[in-house]
């Protein structure tokens, strides 16, 4: 970013609720289903039909809530926010407007140079999706599906406290990890069930009053939101030192282009004329209501970061990798747990090979190949220094192609590592005769030549000796010879 | 048999259960004999949009066959017709609207579903004004409803169908709903027992909204009796709808023994003001000492914002419709308007030819009174003086029963005598208007005339007092015979 | 004239015929705000049909204007008749696919989309 100008950035994000049926009805949430078989009467908006809001997202709401530091408003209430669009199938949206569920909460990011930053959350409320409308395949006509109508959203809106399109990924990230930790969210990008409009505006630097800001509308990955931001930053620089004007509007962000470009559809003023829903009562929650919801709480990204830490003694930064997922995090702590290596060596096996291999073959880490279980075993021979750590990788290969246990394995292939020092030392003797002059170039005060007599011993042993020893034992007749 | 049905049209709901239960006479010959007044009689009075005659005969030969193996249910092989606003699966549900001319509800509501689980078999469905905006049905897209007593006159609205229907002694009951008056004003205008329960009493699943917290449903019948045992039916809790109250329904027949001595009414002052015709006026004057004689005590009551409750109304009812109504855009169900150009044309023009000129003028009212920059004069003021309004009631209530008063301030008024200023249209509902601002339970009785024309008299009681109500009004009817009255042409 | 009062004599002019004309009758909306509000509210109005929607809008705006005048400084507003709380569902599917009934009703659909006039974003 150019110097001169500071970024203002705040982020509305939309994250669906994890609920089997929608906010109003009865009709299943299901992704994928064939247009509008899941749009009952009252997600059509049919004549005489009334909602009745869903148990399970105030619940959920509650969680969020908490989970932020967040108070829980003891009366919330659902608005009407009126305007036409095919995907909106009653002609308004029902959500919560002056009085939403959650206020005023807060989290802590992480950020590049190691120090943290508090994001603050002005308020999260409940509100309805819409629908969808396909612009392909129907000629001069757009095709709506109603399905997603009625699906329930939680919409986080942050403070503008983001200062760089990486801040408000950080924070993002933050926000996705923690609605998965609560179960309240699959988080699933993809599908949409995680997306952010982000309000952007430079100003020069020191200066007080907000720049005018944009909102950059329904982006869908954390890259979308980065590359959008960035380039909205750049245009708005660009603009106002060329002498212009940002105009506060509603852009689109086109990542075939990689550019953001206004919206068509939104350029009419609204008045969207909100007023109480007269089908919905107040929401009451009391606070006993809440006790019992804090109970349920699992533990979140920052405890369990800190803990793994005070617990494990692990790298605070592998922690902090550990942490990004509830699922890895238990997988980590299975796996500390059932093996006799050090908490540091299950964690970066967990982080290193076993991320790697997920990530190649598009897995999730519940689809791991290899359960906790499975993979102590492995590191169980690797402390006990049955094999070496090469060897080891070799394993966890054939670990992951389903070829069986790392015993198993181990004894198969003949794996196992030659602890035998005189096994080794035939071995290291052999080297150091077919090598006469490396021999003496070592002698001649050459150090550095033992990586390649470690490597020859290696070689000899087929990856099979004990490094340890090898390294020992050369040492050892080297200078003897 | 023959020989006696000739005149089944005649009886109450009562009595006819009486002559079903006692085999008098059966639900198919109870049924052939109402349909054919409804062909007729109703045809004249432009009093139904729709007429169910096949369904009504296979529903009755079920309640003749379930009576007669002991499995009749409460209201078994009873006649109701249902305001055309009222969802019926399978049947128009039109709500008196081009927007709807062809819509069939895939759904029964919630009063609906109730009555014929019941036994009750419906005849039809009653012309109404457009989405019950209106006080003189005029503003039907199929047309005036004419009033039995003077075809040349008005029966009210919105449930002006309904009333006439049950006026005409086509049949003995009909559904109907009150937003501001729109059960109780034509009752009153036709002599005939309309009532309006307490807001979240009956379900409002299925009743096409107008204004979501005003819209109440309820019957017009000829006797107290009547509406008592179709309320017992009609009223009680339903998941459906998020605004109706998990009470328990009291057995309102049951409950119309109760006396009248001793019981308090009030009297407001401003209701006898010079609005109030004065034949009216005195025929209201004459049913409260008739009540006062049985032994009940009057006394004077003071709703100071009583005259606020006209423009609350006028603002808060129109903008629940502006909302309500934006569901008709022409796409899923309702008229949609032909080659649109654009989605703008479309929903325009569907809109624009859809729905009739009052309709449009409240849409537009209520849009205008939520928009930026008015909601704060308009609509948030609306709802504070609705609150004041609500605590004058309150108030009230807590010193008498129930408070007695007109219905409407004339009895029925010419077709096309009003049409031209919307307000002296709107004032119609001056006495109503109030329950359904403060979610009270009102009846409106024939307590007399005005020359040839019934006067209604409304009895208001506090939230789920209907058995208050019915009652005084049953007692009353012990009294008096203007109940029993009906318009000579149709007899 | 107190508040009662006008609201009376309104109702009594009401009993005149048809046509005459109020002495109160202000045209407080102008055409353009008129056409604003029937663009919110997605409405087509017919050219006659237009001006006697402003004239009869400007009456009904004149009416509720009445309600400026009352004391309403320390009053909640009032949304609801009854005071009472949102009762919750249970989080259950109750919905089966109904499509083919409930799009009996459409205009125009096409391998069970709803269809519009192309939206273009």
């Amino acid at each position: 970013m150019k110097s001169g100008w500071e970024v203002v950035i705040g982020l509305e994000i939309h994250c669906q609720l994890a609920t089997r049926s929608k906010i109003f009805s009865g009709a299943s949430t299901a992704y994928g289903a064939d247009a509008n078989v899941q749009a009952c009467l009252v997600d059509l908006g049919y004549p005489g039909v009334l909602p009745v809001l869903n148990e399970e997202v105030v619940r959920m709401a509650c969680k969020f809530g908490l989970a932020v530091n967040a108070s829980i408003s003891p009366r919330s209430v659902f608005a009407r926010k009126n305007y036409f669009y095919p995907d909106l199938p009653k002609g308004y949206q029902i959500s919560q407007y002056e009085l939403p569920i959650v206020a005023g909460g807060e989290l802590v990011i992480r950020l590049d140079d190691g120090s943290d930053k508090r994001i603050g959350i002005t308020r999260a409320h409940l509100e309805e999706d819409a629908g969808k409308s396909v612009h392909e395949g129907f000629g001069q006509f757009s095709g709506i599906d109603l399905n997603r109508a009625g699906t329930p959203l939680l919409e986080i809106v942050s403070e503008p406290d983001m200062r760089s399109a990486a801040e408000a990924v950080a924070y993002m990230r933050k926000i996705h990890s923690i609605v998965r930790y609560l179960e309240i969210s699959d988080g699933n990008m993809q599908e949409g069930s995680f997306r952010c409009d982000a309000n952007v505006s430079v100003r020069p630097a020191g200066q007080q009053k907000l720049g005018t800001r944009t909102e950059l509308k329904n982006l869908n990955s954390f890259r979308f939101v980065e590359k959008a931001i960035n380039f909205e930053i750049a245009r708005q620089i660009e603009l106002l030192e060329d002498g212009g004007k940002v105009t506060q509007e509603t852009r689109l962000y086109d990542s075939l282009r990689d550019e953001t470009r206004p919206m068509r559809s939104k350029e009419e003023a609204n008045d969207y004329r909100y007023f109480p829903d007269p089908d919905l009562l107040p929401v009451e929650i009391a606070a006993d209501y809440i006790e019992h919801v804090r109970q349920t709480l699992p533990e979140l990204p920052d405890a369990k970061k800190l803990r793994f830490t005070d617990q494990y003694g692990i790298r605070p930064d592998d922690a902090e990798i550990l942490i990004v997922s509830r699922a890895l995090a238990d997988y980590f702590e299975m796996l500390a747990g059932e093996t006799a290596a050090t908490a540091q060596i299950a964690a970066n096996w967990a982080i290193g090979e076993l991320s790697a291999a997920l990530n190649r073959d598009g897995l999730d880490i519940e689809q791991s190949r290899i359960p906790p279980a499975q993979l102590a075993g492995l590191l169980d021979r690797l402390t006990d220094q049955t094999i070496s750590g090469k060897i080891a990788k070799e394993v966890f290969e054939a670990m992951w192609a389903g070829e069986g246990s790392a015993d198993s394995i181990i004894d198969a292939k003949g794996l196992r590592q030659i602890s035998d020092s005189s096994a080794i030392e035939a071995i290291v003797a052999k080297v150091i005769a077919a090598h006469p002059e490396q021999v003496a170039e070592y002698q001649s005060g050459k150090d550095k030549l033992i990586g390649f007599f470690v490597g020859q011993v290696m070689k000899e042993s087929r990856g099979k000796a004990n490094p340890e020893q090898v390294n020992e034992i050369l040492r050892q007749k080297l200078q003897e010879s | 048999m023959a020989d006696e049905t000739h005149t089944l049209h005649s009886l109450t709901l009562a009595a006819m259960a009486r002559g079903l239960s006692g085999g008098d006479f059966t639900a198919t010959e109870l049924t052939r004999h109402l349909l054919a007044r409804v062909e007729t009689i109703g045809k004249d009075l432009n009093a139904f949009i729709s007429v169910t005659a096949d369904a009504a005969l296979a529903s009755a030969a079920k309640a003749d066959k379930a009576r007669a193996s002991g499995k009749a249910g409460k209201l078994n092989g009873l006649p109701i017709v249902h305001k055309d606003l009222f969802c019926t699966r399978g049947v128009l549900t039109t709500c008196g609207s081009r927007m709807l001319e062809n819509f069939v509800s895939p759904y029964d509501a919630a009063v609906v579903e109730r009555l014929q689980d019941a036994g009750a078999i419906m005849l039809g469905k009653t012309n109404m004004d457009e989405f019950a905006m209106g006080s003189s049905n005029e503003t039907s897209y199929f047309g005036a409803v004419k009033n039995p007593w003077d075809t040349s006159l008005s029966p009210g609205g919105s449930s002006g169908g309904s009333a006439a229907a049950v006026a005409a002694r086509i049949v003995p009951a009909a559904s109907g709903t009150d937003t501001g008056g729109s059960i109780r004003q034509p009752a009153a205008l036709t002599g005939t027992v309309g009532i309006k329960p307490t807001y979240g009493r009956v379900s409002r699943y299925g009743m096409v909204a107008f204004a979501s917290s005003l819209d109440q449903a309820g019957v017009i019948t000829r006797s107290a009796e009547d509406a008592a045992m179709l309320l017992s039916v009609m009223a009680g809790f339903d998941p459906r709808d998020s605004t109706s109250v998990n009470h328990p329904v009291p057995d309102y027949v049951a409950g119309l023994a109760a006396p009248v001595k001793g019981l308090k009414i009030g009297i407001v002052r401003q209701h006898f003001d010079a609005g109030l015709d004065p034949q009216c006026a005195t025929a209201v004057r004459e049913a409260l000492a008739a009540l006062e004689a049985q032994g009940a005590v009057l006394t004077e009551v003071d709703l100071p914002n009583l005259d606020l409750s006209v423009p609350t109304y006028y603002v808060v009812a129109p903008a629940e419709c502006s909302s309500n109504l934006s569901r008709f855009d022409g796409v899923r169900f309702g008229y949609r308007a032909e080659d649109p150009k654009d989605l703008m044309d479309l929903y325009c023009r569907s809109r624009g030819e859809g729905f009739g000129a009052e309709v449009k003028r409240r849409i537009m009212t209520g849009t205008y009174v939520l928009s930026a920059g008015y909601y704060d004069a308009y609509y948030l003021q609306a709802q504070k003086v609705r609150q004041l309004i609500s605590e004058d009631f309150r108030n009230a209530f807590a010193t008498v029963d129930v408070i007695a008063g007109p219905t409407a301030p004339t009895p029925a008024f010419a077709i096309g005598a009003k049409t031209d200023d919307p307000i002296t249209m709107y004032l119609n509902d001056i006495y109503t208007i109030g329950a359904n601002l403060a979610g009270l339970p009102g009846i409106s009785i024939p307590c007399g005339f005005a020359g040839k024309l019934p006067v209604g008299l409304q009895l208001v009681g506090a939230h789920f007092a209907e058995q208050k109500l019915l009652a005084c009004a049953h007692q009353y009817q012990q009294l008096t015979d203007w109940h029993e009255q009906g318009p000579e042409a149709f007899a | 004239m107190s508040k009662t009062a006008c609201i009376i004599a309104a109702a009594n002019c009401a009993r005149h015929p048809a046509g005459h004309a109020h002495p109160e009758f202000l045209v407080s909306l102008t055409k353009d705000q008129v056409q604003h509000i029937a663009t919110l509210a997605r409405l087509s109005l017919a050219k006659q049909e237009f001006d006697d929607v402003v004239a009869k809008l400007s009456r009904i705006v004149d009416f509720v204007d009445q309600l400026q005048s009352a004391p309403t400084s320390n009053v909640l507003p009032m949304a609801h008749p009854l005071d009472q709380a949102q009762r919750l569902r249970p989080d259950q599917v109750t919905e089966k696919n109904e499509r083919e009934t409930l799009q009996a009703n459409a205009g125009a659909v096409q391998d069970g989309f709803y269809l519009v006039p192309k939206v273009i974003e």
